[in-house]
């Protein structure tokens, strides 16, 4: 299931509803948090309606797909927030830990990279936009060399 | 047709009266907001059309909505 959602949320609230549509076997989650190293005041992200969501839905499919997972789900915010807010939960359903472990791992990798999501950041009341970092691209390309 | 900007592109103001009737594939389209507009000649900036990104050049209409994409950021 995919959410991009611009209202905040409650992590726990989305996991134990994760957990109740999962199936049987092992549950991993993720919840990403917005940093506020560096003096950021607030992040925004700016997205593509009706792109964004078949972006990452295709992502979620993919990875339950390769890895065989009962379920995968992934949401995102946008619009404006200060640190300290959840921006992003991610959870997979296997019916054995290691499948799930391996897909949010590679999934988060993905999306670190590939979700369709602009970022700016502002610190010392100056806006910056952001792209992917480096060591995110690295990541990113174990799974491009396990591809083959 | 539409035009819509994203990311460190959302601050140009680019409307469809930009676009001649001429303009009939996704290459001309950015060639001719590109003398105006010079960040969109960046080949990074990739193009989607009617929300599919664009591979190679593509024909567009009026009643088309084209996106012009910078690199992104991800989640």
């Amino acid at each position: 299931m995919i959410r991009v959602l611009e209202a905040p949320f409650d992590p726990a609230e989305a996991l134990a509803r994760f957990i109740a549509d999962a199936g049987h076997g092992a549950v991993v989650s993720f919840v990403g948090i917005v940093r506020g190293d560096g003096g950021v005041e607030t992040l925004t992200l700016d997205h593509y309606p009706g792109f964004t969501e078949p972006g990452l839905a295709q992502m979620v499919d993919a990875m339950i797909a390769r890895h065989g997972l009962t379920a995968a789900s992934v949401i995102h915010r946008f619009g404006t927030m200060r640190p300290g807010e959840p921006i992003m939960f991610a959870a997979t359903a296997a019916p054995h830990r290691r499948a799930a472990l391996l897909a949010l791992d590679e999934l988060l990798d993905r999306l670190k990279t590939e979700a369709p999501f602009w970022k700016k950041e502002r610190r010392d009341g100056r806006d910056h936009w952001l792209e992917a970092s480096g060591a995110d691209r690295t990541d990113a390309a174990r799974w491009v060399t396990i591809d083959g | 047709m539409r035009l819509l900007m994203f990311g460190r592109l959302s601050h140009l103001a680019i409307d469809s009266c930009d676009v001649p009737p001429s303009i009939a594939d996704s290459a001309g389209l950015r060639a001719h907001l590109g003398e105006q507009w010079p960040e969109l000649n960046d080949p990074k900036v990739k193009m989607a059309v009617n929300r599919t990104l664009v591979h190679g050049i593509v024909p567009i209409g009026a009643d088309d909505e084209i996106a012009f994409l910078p690199p992104m950021s991800g989640g």
